[in-house]
């Protein structure tokens, strides 16, 4: 089972990495969702795969008896989908905001804060457009 | 908005409440079974996600009656509030105090109970402010 | 009383971000709100700092779970001395919000976030175990992700976009290599890690998770080569967002760095801290660089924060007390300096129309008060004595020098003459040429312009302040640095501070 859930973690994360390189922010963001996934059921796996008891202690007793279920990785997960799902709301609202102003979907098209800023309102007024320095 | 689906709308209307008395029942039962404040939360949000579909943003807003921002604060208040009152006993902060008698229907009644509370409201009404913003534009 | 001010970072932040919420409309209110705020979070900051001080490590078991299985929260005199950083540095930019931000963005929640984005950095840096860590640097990202984009320009949208999916990665990252550690050991509190990687039977990966926290960290604090989200996002939002950012966010991820290597990862300080020291020479030498191309001030400063991240790692990968103790100086002296370069790029921005460098000038003859304040950090950056800058460079040299590590030492002076170079540039083009076109007075009332100028000539006073009374603040971070390099004393006061 952890061997089956290895090799799916894997593919997710291939899937996820290879999808996050793409250009088109859409796929970016499937590509995330995807990345969320693939860590929580990696979480899932490493808390060990344990068909047990719940870790309580029986009345009169002073130790755990073995086997019993790890419940904390659950507990990560559960908080981690709570995160994804606050943050990918916000990436879905933030790219859909972003694809109707700046008027692409398309990564490669988006460098114009990585070159000379273009688009601030101080370079409308400036005498002299400076371009490529 | 294209035209209102009068099956949608009457499904609605009888959905609503039964999933609002759900997400009540999630949030009393969360702190030993399966439940809580956040997929009750969630669940309430559905209700009136479930009536925005059918019967547009403005109707669900005024059916709502007060601010997804306000729920978010009023929740944050609540949850904040319980955390602290194990000060007033001289515990750590958010430490679990729970009333002896548990009350009909409700059950075992503490300030983790009244912290679910918190989050429920601040799950609810973060959901709806995203989906009203989104649904709006 | 101790036990309580141990929340107070979190529980002020929170408190005063519900307060803005419920004053959504009442913007004045929002104002008060906001300055009264970070002052009652500054003030506890500095309560907080002298328990410490006197008393030792304060820990709190959350909900009075015993630790390994709660979650701790823990304040050594390092974490005790960013949450009064952060909150001086928040008071500042409080103040300065009041006469630089705009209506429409006060309007869509500037200052409850501004809370939120304060609690998440508090959090992080007063937690004791390392998912929640995680779940603060989210609380403190999702704050910042809504603020980066608020206002929805197109270049802070394109901005926006960059780093969120940049720092969406790390923290992915940052979620799997505690997945792993966890595996591991079993444990997710810091002191009863500190204890178990000590003993470790897969110490191989140990350094593996030791490198994937490496990276993590390093998405988030800008470091080399990892560091290109922050160029392209940082200079797009109104400035004194970015001040902020500045001020915080690559510092928490630069605090993150700091605990997990002096706490947990030690079982192959040859390699991680080799590996960090050398990140750290590219790191100062790339972003140096980097700023010597740019024309738009911000994102030339942009590009200095990177730089100053440098020599903050140079400390961390020396490891030894005067290093540390050198770099939690630095880390002082540089979130201040950095801000209020950023602030005064705005002031210029309002008086000349324009962050472009080519099209400013003439500040030196019509505003010598302003050219004064520029001068103060910017050659505090550089390293000229007798400002903090110079007194945290020393220290960090001469910490390298008595480890006979040269190499560093030598990338660290020569950066330090590029950025002396990188602040001239600054100085000739926007101060000393004749203006290209007419400078307008600031404009707005009295009040605005008072709340623009108060932040800027208060921490041109620090900035001197931290180089003249160098002593004290020195002693304290010697006295700090002792106790990170000592994790027993962590895991004591963690684990058997037991009732």
């Amino acid at each position: 089972m952890t061997l089956a859930l290895a090799l799916l973690i894997g593919v997710l994360f291939t899937i996820a990495l290879y999808l996050m390189m793409r250009r088109n922010l859409v796929k970016v963001l499937i590509g995330l969702i995807i990345l969320s996934n693939a860590i929580n059921l990696f979480i899932f796996t490493l808390g060990r795969l344990v068909r047990g008891r719940p870790p309580l202690i029986p009345a009169g007793e002073t130790a755990l008896q073995p086997p019993y279920a790890d419940p904390l990785p659950q507990a990560l997960i559960l908080t981690a989908i709570v995160i994804s799902f606050g943050v990918t709301a916000f990436a879905i609202a933030l790219m859909r905001q972003a694809y109707q102003v700046l008027g692409t979907s398309d990564l490669n098209e988006l460098r114009d804060t990585d070159i000379q800023p273009r688009y601030h309102p101080d370079y409308h007024h400036a005498e002299s457009e400076e371009e490529g320095h | 908005m294209r035209g209102r689906s009068e099956i949608l709308a009457t499904a609605a209307r009888y959905l609503m409440p039964l999933l609002i008395v759900f997400s009540i029942f999630l949030l009393l039962r969360g702190h030993n079974e399966i439940g809580g404040g956040f997929v009750g939360g969630l669940v309430a949000s559905v209700a009136i996600v479930l009536y925005m579909l059918a019967e547009g943003v403005q109707a669900a807003r005024d059916l709502l009656k007060i601010e997804p921002r306000l729920l978010i604060a009023i929740g944050l208040l609540v949850a904040l509030s319980s955390a602290m009152l194990a000060w007033m006993v001289n515990q750590p902060f958010m430490t679990g105090l729970w009333w002896k008698h548990p009350l009909p229907v409700v059950g075992k009644v503490g300030t983790p109970l009244v912290f679910d509370l918190g989050v429920y409201l601040t799950v609810m009404g973060t959901t709806l402010m995203i989906l009203f913003t989104l649904a709006e534009d | 009383m101790g036990d309580y001010l141990v929340l107070f970072p979190l529980i002020v932040p929170l408190f005063f971000a519900i307060l803005s919420l419920f004053a959504w409309r009442a913007i004045t209110w929002q104002r008060v709100l906001a300055v009264a705020g970070t002052l009652i979070l500054f003030s506890s900051g500095l309560a907080l700092l002298d328990v410490v001080t006197r008393e030792g490590i304060r820990t709190v078991q959350i909900g009075n779970w015993p630790p390994p299985y709660g979650i701790s929260l823990v304040v050594d005199a390092f974490s005790a001395l960013m949450v009064v950083i952060a909150g001086g540095l928040a008071v500042l930019i409080a103040i300065f919000s009041l006469g630089s931000m705009d209506e429409a963005r006060l309007r869509y929640g500037f200052y409850p976030l501004f809370f939120v984005l304060l609690m998440g950095v508090c959090g992080a840096f007063i937690t004791g175990d390392i998912f929640n860590l995680y779940v603060w640097f989210e609380v403190m990202l999702m704050a910042s992700f809504v603020l980066i984009a608020l206002g929805g320009e197109r270049a802070q949208l394109e901005g926006a976009l960059k780093y969120v999916i940049l720092n969406l990665l790390s923290s992915a990252l940052f979620l799997s290599a505690t997945a792993v550690l966890y595996s591991l050991t079993g444990t997710l509190n810091m002191a009863d890690l500190s204890i178990r990687l000590r003993t470790t039977i897969a110490p191989d990966l140990v350094t593996t998770v030791a490198v994937m926290y490496l990276i993590a960290f390093s998405i988030k604090a800008a470091v080399f080569p990892l560091f290109f989200w922050l160029p392209a996002s940082y200079h797009t939002p109104p400035v004194t967002v970015t001040a902020l950012f500045s001020g915080l966010l690559t510092k928490v991820g630069v605090y993150a760095l700091i605990r997990v290597f002096t706490l947990l990862f030690l079982a192959d300080v040859a390699f991680t801290h080799t590996l960090i020291l050398v990140l750290g020479g590219f790191t100062m030498v790339t972003g140096v660089l980097g700023a010597a191309a740019q024309y738009d001030i911000r994102r030339l400063l942009s590009f200095h924060i990177i730089s100053q991240i440098g020599y903050l790692l140079m400390g961390l990968g020396l490891f030894s007390q005067p290093a540390l103790a050198a770099t939690l100086y630095f880390m002082a002296h540089v979130i201040i300096a950095k801000a209020v370069l950023f602030l005064i790029a705005e002031v210029m921005y309002r008086m000349g129309g324009s962050f472009d460098l080519r099209h400013l000038g003439g500040f030196y003859q019509a505003y010598p008060w302003l050219a004064l304040g520029f001068l103060l950090p910017a050659l505090s950056l550089a390293g000229i004595p007798p400002l903090s800058g110079f007194f945290g460079k020393l220290a960090l040299v001469q910490a390298g020098l008595a480890q006979g590590q040269f190499g560093i030492v030598s990338v660290s002076l020569a950066v330090s003459l590029l950025t002396l170079f990188s602040m001239t540039k600054i100085w000739n083009e926007g101060f000393w040429k004749p203006a290209p076109k007419e400078l307008r007075p600031l404009s707005g009332s009295m009040g605005q312009r008072v709340a623009l100028i108060l932040p800027i000539a208060l921490m041109g006073l620090i900035t001197l302040g931290l180089g003249l009374g160098a002593e004290p603040v020195y002693a304290f971070a010697e006295q700090a640095a002792a106790q990170l390099l000592d994790p027993g004393a962590y895991v004591a006061a963690v684990i058997g501070g037991l009732p």
